[in-house]
């Protein structure tokens, strides 16, 4: 057996390049999907923050994105799961942590937090999409000639009502009031959620990187401010497209307009609702950003002024190693820029859907500084890692660990959301005043 | 009909009875009784002074656990320091040393081999490492399903059959000694020869020693050689500042090593 694994490969050797003094076990194990893993759950938080904002507090300028926004976190949600599964060495035992969770474990409730978390969400939808369901459901019903697509429409309507049909004011009122319920208990399990995947990293004690209190609230924070940046870009995006489909009658483009009908497809109003949205957005973009921002530097003068053993290694990763990833990719292009952006005034959608992407690009750069990072040195403190992320595969495994693992994963939550918006329509502007 | 007085005295003398019988139950459970008591308790010496950087405990190690001999992981490896007179410290393992140190340059990896001159060198030493079988495991505590754990006697093990490979264990040692098991794909670590020991055998790599600088024990028994050593001698952990409580000590421990 020892002959024929001749230079073989072992796990984390094909993107780690070792310098000056590192143990021989010691590889960048954590790679790309581990990146992406609190990055895409930080959208997923952050997106389901935003649609709070509305249904909790009633922050009544944000409704239409809302909607939105709760409808993308859903679709962002099962992708949240798609890295971990993507980077286990046996992912088909991923099931364990359910089994046999040992709750000494910082990931081991992950499942659990998360089920609870997509509950929440699920049954948010639900109420939110009630009301629409069962109209939706007699109108086919009373249709007399249905296509095929209306009655597979029908059958999920039928199931997704499920049987409750009572659309008098009492049952709408109830179910608003099912709405803030939900919306304010996510609130806490979505930042649990999140601040739990920065505890999964801050209290790895064997990490100096990684090893601070601060580690979950970071990650909440940049968690918040990732999600409506991405909802603004989402959304932004979502209605040019809509904007131009609806000029041109391309239906494809308003999945909503294929099955729904071409009702509220209208262009002016379509551009008047989609500036609106943007600009209010982009001001609690700011105000998160600003608290993220201050925290995250907190943590790295409060390094630099303690100066404890490990700071000599991890001055070097990153006043040295990592200058342009931090300094000039995240804290520059990914902070600063887009702060200025948005300071400006007169402030229009297409600036602040810019300066979203170029938030969104700095919390990745920061989710890449941290776990790479946190990798970068060796736990004698006198070697290096440098990590090279896999481009062109040659196995499975520099594919789920490289680039085009990553890019799955990111495009997976906008196929999700195109079929979802099919049956929840997330542009759907509602008529009534609730909540 | 029974008084109230009456009935608070018996319910008392009731509920005193109980506790303290039930109380006896919980004083005799056999695996309380084993754990505040086991008889056995692996430890682990290493003579640094004895060790010369030859390899062979880290080939019989590779042979006898089945780890490929070419992959570039290892359960145990031998590291090698050189202290220069200007007060600077080189150190490397080419290959977890499974070849030994068959070079005097210093291989610093990607900044390539590091000559240093007979002349300008004060001090030079070779430091083994191994599982350090923590009495209070980092790697244990995060395990999300529990598939590594400490036997009663003290080693800690991975499950191969249930390990997930997440790799949350090998991020959680503060040695260094956890890695992927490029055929099982799981995770994977030094056992202390559990399947030797456990039948009366020696550890894989203390047999291979040929200037015994590695050394098994029982640290429950004082007059095991390996408990004597730890008693009476001046020896030295590894990384004590992570609260991890390592068995395997070492004797001639320099400030240098971490």
């Amino acid at each position: 057996m020892i002959e024929q694994v001749a230079q073989m490969l072992v796990h984390g050797e094909a993107w780690t390049l070792k310098d000056l003094f590192v143990l021989p076990n010691e590889y960048v194990y954590w790679s790309i999907q581990i990146v992406l893993y609190p990055y895409m759950t930080g959208l997923v938080a952050g997106a389901f923050v935003l649609s709070s904002l509305y249904h909790v507090f009633g922050v009544e300028k944000l409704k239409e994105i809302a909607r939105f926004a709760l409808v993308f976190s859903f679709a962002l949600l099962p992708v949240a799961m798609l890295p971990l599964l993507l980077h286990l060495q046996q992912p088909l035992r991923g099931i364990n942590v359910m089994m046999t969770p040992h709750f000494t474990s910082a990931i081991s409730a992950f499942g659990i937090v998360f089920m609870t978390y997509a509950c929440i969400v699920g049954a948010e939808i639900w109420f939110v999409y009630r009301k629409f369901f069962v109209e939706s459901l007699q109108r086919l019903e009373g249709k007399p000639d249905r296509s095929t697509a209306e009655g597979l429409l029908l059958v999920i309507y039928r199931l997704l009502s499920l049987g409750a049909r009572d659309l008098g004011g009492e049952a709408l009122e109830a179910d608003h009031k099912a709405v803030k319920i939900l919306a304010g208990l996510g609130i806490p399990v979505a930042c649990f959620l999140h601040g739990y995947a920065g505890f999964i990293f801050g209290s790895v004690k064997a990490n100096a990187l990684w090893m601070t209190p601060l580690m979950p609230v970071i990650f909440i924070c940049s968690a918040v401010v990732s999600g409506i940046a991405l909802c603004l870009v989402s959304y932004y995006v979502f209605m040019e497209l809509r904007k131009w489909a609806a000029k041109r009658g391309k239906n494809f483009f308003l999945p909503d307009a294929v099955v729904h009908g071409r009702a509220a497809v209208d262009y002016e109003h379509l551009r008047s609702v989609q500036n609106h949205e943007v600009k209010m957005t982009s001001k609690y973009l700011l105000i998160f950003m600003l608290l993220a921002i201050t925290l995250e530097l907190l943590d790295m003068i409060f390094r630099g002024y303690t100066a404890v053993r490990s700071w000599d290694a991890l001055r070097q990763v990153i006043y040295e190693h990592d200058f342009v990833k931090i300094f000039i990719m995240q804290y520059g292009i990914g902070n600063a820029l887009p702060f200025l952006l948005l300071l400006i005034p007169r402030i229009t959608a297409r600036r602040a859907a810019l300066a979203s992407v170029l938030v969104l690009f700095g919390v990745l750069m920061m989710r890449w500084n941290v776990v790479i990072g946190g990798q970068a040195f060796s736990l004698t403190f006198k070697g290096f890692m440098h990590y090279h992320l896999p481009i062109i595969p040659y196995d499975m495994e520099t594919f789920k660990e490289g680039l085009g693992g990553a890019l799955l994963v990111a495009a997976t939550p906008f196929v999700i959301f195109y079929f979802l918006n099919m049956i929840v329509p997330a542009f759907m502007e509602s008529r009534d005043e609730g909540h | 009909m029974m008084k109230r007085r009456e009935f608070l005295k018996s319910a008392a003398v009731f509920v005193s009875g109980a506790a303290v019988s039930l109380s006896a139950l919980e004083l005799l459970d056999p695996h309380e009784v084993l754990a505040q008591n086991p008889e056995l308790r692996w430890g682990f010496l290493v003579n640094t002074y004895n060790c010369v950087g030859c390899g062979m405990c880290v080939k019989a190690c590779k042979i006898e656990n089945d780890i490929p001999l070419e992959a570039n992981v290892t359960r145990t490896w031998v590291e090698r320091y050189v202290i220069t007179k200007q007060g600077e410290t080189y150190s490397d393992c080419p290959k977890g040393a499974l070849n030994g140190f068959t070079s005097k340059q210093i291989d610093q990896n990607e900044s390539g081999m590091k000559k240093i001159a007979d002349a300008d060198i004060s001090e030079a030493f070779f430091v083994p490492k191994l599982c350090n079988q923590c009495s209070n495991p980092a790697c244990v505590q995060v395990c999300p399903v529990g598939a590594t754990y400490s036997t009663a006697d003290g080693v800690v093990l991975v499950d191969r059959k249930w390990c997930i490979g997440c790799g949350y264990c090998i991020m959680g040692c503060p040695y260094g000694v956890r890695f992927f098991h490029p055929v099982e794909h799981t995770a994977d670590k030094c056992t202390f020869c559990y399947h030797r020991i456990s039948n009366g055998g020696n550890t894989a790599c203390a047999q291979a020693c040929p200037f015994g600088a590695r050394q098994i024990g029982n640290l429950k028994d004082p007059n095991d050689p390996v408990t004597k050593a730890v008693l009476t001698e001046r020896v030295g952990i590894l990384r004590e500042e992570f609260g991890t409580n390592p068995n395997v000590y070492y004797i001639g421990l320099s400030k240098e090593v971490r």
